[in-house]
């Protein structure tokens, strides 16, 4: 007889994140959640600014989610969770992890200010920026986290994203702060394992978890797990942790770094780009990709 | 224990004796020693909280909101252009039930820059759905903070505690500093029934539909209106412990008054040089000084103003296309009501312009000489 075999799970099975939430098909901002609060577990209480998740947890009187949420002015998750945590210090709760969890139109935009304050400050908060590259709960307008050669609402096909996507870890990383990190939604144990990572340092800690958009990429909904493993292969979207602004680590070294064309393919807000648009973007990626392992050669 | 301080310290002692458990702040003139005081207050243990010394007074009160929600008892403070800059999160506050208190000090907004005092940055916010109390003396500012802090928190609105812009906030005056055991039994530990915290876990503020909005609304407006009667009982309350009593509005030689001279702030002690000497010329005039703004004390006002022949309204602040602020609320309270008393609007003192015992005879000089006001808005000491 067969030895029987066993599957090991990578992840703890306990959910925080329920069924019945508000999330369009494919939508990578809800596996965020679910994989994040995985690695929090109970004692977390999360500051949603206006973003997809301020409807996806579902409206009044309901919520989706086990953990108590904060919604809280757009521009303001990471003051609010800074008031959050100290709220809870003095009336005697510092177990519980406060988490400031917004997209990147709240994050890289118009909560910029906020953030690097509290990044400044080093308040003790865990900054979770789940990106989908752009404004998609107004209905898909550019942000500064939208890429190079994106259509987006503001952005029409003739006036496509001229300007490269904001260099938001390089932003934080300014800050010195003690932990951050990118990840992607298709990578589970390695967002696992940063979250985990996160909660059980003090201080100000940011993660950047890649989020496709169905909707707002004009993507199919199946191919969203796809999207999100292709742009750490092609390198538009690498791994990496950074800890006080200087010690770069890569998650995952791509040997085979495969050319863009693929994913851009898949997506259809990239389908009027002509060859020498894509010649341009290929170019910026494969800067940036030089650049970042020069950075985790050099720490 | 008495001392000699400026108002803006009046503010902070204010909140160290309401033992606020989280202060965040950022500075801006005319307010810095109300959070500089504090601070050291925080670093010296005199008050055991935290300040969070934030980069935007948007920030401020954000984390004022943050800090709310668990339970913890907060303060800020902060002038003009500040308050402005805050101002979606006033509603934030007062939408989402926070008992936050605020110091404001009475600063002109910009442009021009402007350091010196007038109320519509203060007036600007008047449908925030925040309480607002003008002060006039030092004294009164600090038994105030500690009064806005008890009916904020029995109600779950928040309060702003204005005072004016160096004519208070740098005018040093002896203050009485109540007993920290007494205020301890004025105002006992903040206890929301409802707070952000894992152990019950809900989500505030989320999407509501028409369904639900609108009886939100209705219930801050029900519970606005029952402050004029927390303020009288707990202005009672304080005047037990303390000695003082803290009312809806100070009236001066109001009873027996034919003409009486309405004013906020700081104006209003001036306004009493120019009732006395009214007075001694045989003049029955008096001062009714309106210290809560929001809620409008409607009944008081009215109970007050009903026994006079003429009433004049001096405003330190104007609302364009409109009169001045508090004249239009005084004429609304006033309609209906019988006598038909003419309501005289005067302008005075915007950008810190002194207002002057002789800007009071002015004043009462055209209200005694017209049977009606020639216009809406009376403009004193304006170089037309």
């Amino acid at each position: 007889m067969k030895k029987e075999k066993k599957m090991t799970l990578t992840l703890p099975v306990e959910e925080y994140a329920g069924s019945g939430n508000l999330a369009c098909q494919g939508c990578g901002a809800g596996l965020a959640m679910r994989y994040v609060l995985k690695a929090m577990g109970p004692r977390t209480v999360l500051c949603i600014p206006a973003c997809c998740w301020a409807v996806i947890d579902g409206p009044f009187p309901h919520s989706s989610l086990s953990v108590p949420i904060y919604h809280c002015a757009f521009e303001a998750a990471a003051s609010t969770a800074t008031g959050v945590k100290a709220g809870l210090e003095m009336v005697g709760d510092d177990k519980t992890t406060v988490v400031a969890w917004a997209g990147d139109g709240g994050t890289f935009d118009i909560g910029l200010q906020a953030l690097s304050g509290a990044a400044e400050r080093n308040d003790d908060i865990l900054y979770v920026c789940y990106d989908n590259e752009a404004y998609m709960n107004t209905g898909i307008q550019r942000s500064s986290a939208t890429p190079y050669g994106a259509w987006t609402t503001t952005t029409p096909v003739k006036f496509f994203k001229n300007q490269p996507k904001k260099d938001i870890n390089a932003i934080m990383a300014a800050h010195r702060i003690p932990y951050q990190a990118t990840a992607s939604i298709s990578y589970p144990e390695d967002l696992f394992k940063k979250a985990k990572k996160a909660k059980d340092i003090k201080g100000t800690r940011f993660l950047h978890i890649y989020a496709p958009c169905p909707t707002g990429w004009k993507s199919r909904p199946e191919d969203a797990v796809k999207l999100g493993r292709m742009v750490i292969q092609n390198c538009i979207f690498p791994l990496y942790e950074i800890e006080y602004g200087e010690k770069y680590t890569l998650n995952i070294k791509v040997k085979d770094k495969k050319p863009i064309n693929d994913y851009l393919k898949l997506q259809g807000r990239f389908r009027h780009l002509k060859p020498d648009d894509i010649r341009t973007m290929q170019e910026e990626v494969d800067r940036n990709w030089a650049r970042l392992l020069k950075k985790c050669e050099g720490s | 224990m008495k001392k000699v301080m400026m108002g803006n310290h009046a503010l902070s002692y204010g909140a160290m004796l309401s033992r606020a458990q989280v202060i965040a702040a950022y500075p801006i003139t005319p307010q810095t020693q109300v959070v500089e005081l504090l601070s050291e207050m925080c670093a010296d243990k005199t008050l055991d909280a935290k300040f969070i010394k934030v980069e935007s007074e948007h920030s401020a009160m954000a984390a004022c909101i943050g800090a709310s929600i668990t339970g913890a008892r907060t303060f800020t403070a902060t002038s003009a252009q500040g308050l402005a800059l805050m101002h979606e999160l006033l509603h934030w506050a007062s939408g989402g039930r926070l008992p936050v208190v605020m110091g404001n000090i009475n600063r002109s907004m910009a442009p021009g820059w402007s350091i010196w005092s007038d109320q519509n940055d203060s007036l600007s916010q008047r449908d925030t759905g925040w309480m607002q109390f003008y002060c006039a003396s030092n004294q009164e500012v600090l038994d105030t903070v500690i009064q806005a802090f008890k009916v904020s928190e029995a109600l779950a609105i928040p309060s702003m505690v204005i005072l004016d812009a160096f004519t208070l906030s740098h005018t040093y005056e002896v203050v009485d500093i109540p007993d920290k055991a007494k205020v301890d039994e004025y105002l006992p530990p903040f206890k929301p029934p409802y707070r952000l915290t894992p152990d019950d876990p809900h989500a505030f503020n989320g999407l509501t539909s028409p369904e639900h909005y609108f009886e939100l609304r209705y219930k801050l407006q029900k519970d606005m209106e029952k402050v004029p009667a927390l303020i009288e009982e707990t202005g009672r309350e304080y005047e037990k412990l303390f000695g003082r009593y803290l009312g809806l509005v100070d009236d001066y030689l109001c009873d027996d008054a034919e003409i009486i001279l309405v004013t906020s702030g700081t104006a209003g002690y001036t306004a009493r040089v120019a009732v006395d000497e009214l007075r001694g010329s045989g003049v029955k005039a008096g001062n009714l000084r309106m210290k809560v703004f929001r809620p409008f004390p409607f009944e008081v006002v009215q109970r007050i103003l009903m026994r006079a022949k003429k009433v004049a309204v001096v405003d330190r602040n104007i609302s364009y296309g409109h009169h001045g602020i508090f004249a239009q609320e005084v004429k609304s309270a006033l309609y209906g009501q019988a006598g038909d008393i003419p309501v005289f609007g005067f302008i005075a003192g915007l950008g810190g312009r002194d207002i002057t015992p002789a800007s009071f005879r002015e004043v009462v000089d055209y209200t005694l000489s017209h049977d009606t006001p020639e216009d809406n808005i009376l403009w004193i000491g304006v170089k037309k």
